[in-house]
């Protein structure tokens, strides 16, 4: 019903902007603010320049971004035009083979960054840039970002995956406790099973996306069994895909998500979970059919309407605990911005992204998380962004960015994806993960 | 956003440039055809000139620089001799779009012209003709990709105890059975996604077919009739034989589609359970993977397959010409 009319408003919406206007996803900075341009002098004017932005985000996280950068639009005179697409993987290749590269594109994963980097495409960063990511991200984060030894982006929007969401009521009325370690995990899963409870519920299905919270689930369990470093090598490949070790973690993500006692809470046998979005996975925690349900920090904005998140609330979410209480095991993603042009005014503007002024001035506007180290908690629109801020802020904390993200396309989004579904729906593991390895290119 | 001329400026420049040196190759054609005798031969290059060598940017370059490409790596500008077309071969993902492409082009061209021949044959001589072949006709005027959301919602899925929202699911618990994932459960997803394509290609064999069978002289099936033929033998031996050339266009042209067939798989599926088409994985090696030298040796593998359907129909509209 939600979904029904949701849809018929978008349709709507988009029927009336396209005809108002032809693009709907255009720009609109220019409105006149009354901005206080000091905070902006540093970047220089630029009247008349304009700034051509590519990225995924769409309606209300397009608008919270423009919203966001219009006082810098303003007080510097340049026009940032902001196209948000559903298909920017796809699409920006097409975009530079075609000679319509953008000014600047916002790339949710490290591997195609580097691919147009690799191709000489992208600019490497500004100097200012450079010494702002130095000052703002730790080297694991601009890592993410370098090719080469060169830096070619900054991050700009970060995420944190390893979160498990539950319902705090639904706990106390089981006598269940937050988990700190994996052992005191497995007990709550098995005391919710006990009591007649489905403890974990999942939904995979994501188009041609379909599969990766699955991949999700193992690379948070291998970074947690092996460690930073087993974990960077199986990325890299300097260790097969089908390592005994990655097996192990896979057989421990197969004992919860792959049986029927524990998986899958709310919508059947775990076999369900391959025609379950992966938005609408987490609800039966709401109602009690599940217990909980592992996923990033942006399923807060997946929660039906009116669904209230916080410690004391209806849901509200624990980091998956890891060996033991003091590790703090963080898989995480992340948006890197990337320039294909070197004006000043692109300039200019990538370093105002760059700047944790930005990253403050966006989360003020609405949920945000930013991996900046001058970004202060305190500005988090949610609970569970301030627990994202915290924790990637925190010095303990062992962050590594979603695997599937940094391997080869055609593993980390193609053949991982169909081998986790294949996975789901009975394959073996060792089946699975032998075929995965010979899918990895050689060259 | 309203149409602003000085901000469109450069591309009205490129607009009347284009228009100008269009002008320009046509004058100097006919200047060139007026300056004195020419033999017809000649003639007949010149005036094709313009057609041939659209034909050579537009086609025949991009097809080389494909073949190309095909031999290549990743990247597209390393040597990599047949290693895409080896791979083709032996990887799972390919050579389960090419058994689904296989069957896509075995089922949907005699299942939608099949359904589309007896539902023209059942109202090709009734009253409300028209309108009984529009209601069949409107799935074609959806695009593939709203028919892929469309039978998605279809074949949704919702565990036991739930309230389905499926239609299938809602028909087979409203029966007593269980659920089903009707596009998780591999290889019976792919029939249910070629169910989605006849739907959508039934309108347009009924359209063609029910025209074919109005042709059919009203004296060949009143004498069939006195003769005592029932009204299955002349539908049979009468109105098929008669039709047999339309038939076939009908049968080349879903075909060919068939082939192509991308929307439908990327809407429901997106290709995942095993479902994958050639035209699917072509785009996913190509654009998803950045593998340009495998997209291009699928996008040649689909050209080769095409090509005799396109040769038969030319010859075919030749020979009715």
């Amino acid at each position: 019903m939600r979904f029904g009319a949701r849809l018929a408003l978008a349709v709507i919406t988009l029927a009336v902007t396209a005809t108002a206007c032809g693009t709907p996803q255009d720009s609109g900075s220019r409105s006149q603010t009354t901005a206080d341009c000091a905070p902006y002098a540093r970047y220089a004017k630029h009247p008349g320049t304009e700034v051509t932005v590519y990225a995924e985000n769409r309606d209300r996280e397009a608008d919270l971004f423009e919203e966001t950068w219009a006082d810098f639009a303003d007080c510097t005179g340049i026009d940032v035009r902001y196209e948000g697409d559903g298909e920017f993987e796809a699409q920006i290749q097409l975009r530079v083979d075609g000679g319509s590269a953008p000014d600047l594109a916002f790339f949710p994963q490290p591997g195609l960054l580097e691919r147009f980097a690799r191709a000489g495409r992208l600019k490497p960063v500004s100097a200012g840039v450079a010494a702002l990511a130095k000052q703002g991200w730790s080297a694991d984060w601009n890592g993410y970002a370098t090719v080469d030894g060169t830096l070619y982006g900054t991050p700009l929007v970060a995420n944190v995956k390893s979160f498990v969401w539950y319902s705090p009521k639904f706990f106390r009325d089981k006598g269940l406790s937050v988990p700190r370690t994996w052992t005191e995990l497995m007990a709550v899963t098995e005391k919710a099973a006990a009591s007649g409870v489905k403890p974990w519920c999942a939904g995979i299905e994501s188009a041609e996306a379909t599969g990766w919270p699955v991949t999700d689930w193992i690379e948070d369990v291998l970074l947690r069994q092996q460690g930073t470093d087993v974990y960077d090598q199986w990325v890299t490949h300097k260790i097969p895909f089908n390592d005994p070790r990655v097996i192990e973690a896979m057989d421990t993500v197969g004992s919860i998500l792959k049986n029927d006692r524990y998986a899958n809470g709310g919508f059947g046998p775990a076999r369900s979970m391959a025609s379950i979005s992966f938005q609408e996975a987490g609800t039966p925690v709401l109602s009690g059919d599940c217990a909980m349900h592992r996923q990033a920090s942006f399923y807060a904005d997946m929660w039906p309407e009116g669904t209230e998140i916080g410690p004391d609330d209806d849901v509200y979410t624990f980091l998956l605990p890891g060996a033991d209480a003091a590790s703090r095991p963080v898989l995480g993603g992340g948006v890197f911005t990337a320039a294909f042009a070197d004006r000043p005014e692109v300039r200019a503007f990538q370093e105002y992204l760059a700047s944790a002024d930005f990253a403050n001035a966006r989360m003020k506007k609405g949920p945000f998380v930013s991996a900046n180290k001058g970004v202060d908690p305190a500005n988090a629109a949610t609970p569970v962004d301030r627990l994202s801020i915290q924790l990637l802020q925190d010095p303990r904390t062992q962050f590594r960015f979603d695997g599937s993200d940094l391997m080869p396309a055609s593993v980390g989004v193609g053949t991982f994806w169909r081998g986790a579904v294949d996975w789901i729906g009975g394959a073996g593991t060792r089946q699975v993960a032998d075929s995965i390895e010979r899918s990895w290119p050689s060259h | 956003m309203s149409f602003d001329a000085v901000a469109q400026q450069p591309k009205l420049l490129y607009l009347l440039q284009g228009v100008a040196a269009f002008a320009a190759v046509v004058s100097l054609i006919l200047l060139a055809l007026h300056r004195g005798p020419v033999r017809r031969r000649a003639a007949a290059l010149l005036l094709l000139a313009p057609a041939l060598l659209l034909l050579t940017v537009g086609i025949l370059l991009p097809g080389l620089r494909t073949l190309a490409l095909s031999f290549t790596d990743s990247g597209g500008d390393t040597w990599a001799g047949f290693d895409n077309y080896v791979w083709m071969f032996t990887d799972h993902g390919a050579l389960v779009a090419l058994r689904n492409t296989l069957a896509w082009v075995v089922l949907v061209p005699p299942a939608s012209t099949v359904v589309g021949l007896l539902y023209a044959a059942a109202v090709a001589r009734s009253r409300f003709r028209t309108f009984a072949l529009s209601l069949l006709l409107t799935p074609m005027a959806i695009s593939f990709v709203g028919a892929g959301v469309v039978w998605k919602f279809v074949y949704a899925y919702r565990p036991t105890g739930a309230g389905q929202i499926g239609l299938l699911n809602q028909l087979v618990v409203a029966f007593g059975g269980e659920p089903r994932q009707w596009l998780v459960d591999s290889p019976s997803n792919v029939l249910f996604l070629i169910v989605a394509m006849v739907w959508t290609q039934a309108g347009f064999a009924a359209v063609l077919l029910a025209g074919a069978i109005r042709g059919v002289p009203a004296e060949l099936t009143e004498a069939a009739r006195l003769d005592g033929a029932s009204s299955g033998q002349i539908f049979l031996r009468i109105t098929l034989p008669s039709i047999r050339p339309t038939l076939l266009v009908v049968l080349l042209a879903q075909a060919i589609g068939t082939f192509k067939a991308f929307d439908i798989v990327k809407t429901v599926t997106g290709g995942q359970f095993d479902t994958g088409v050639i035209a699917h994985e072509m785009y996913d090696q190509a654009f998803r993977y950045g593998e340009t030298g495998r997209g291009a040796a699928l996008a040649v593998l689909l050209f080769l397959l095409v090509t005799p359907f396109v040769a038969h129909q030319v010859r075919a509209r030749r020979r009715a010409g």
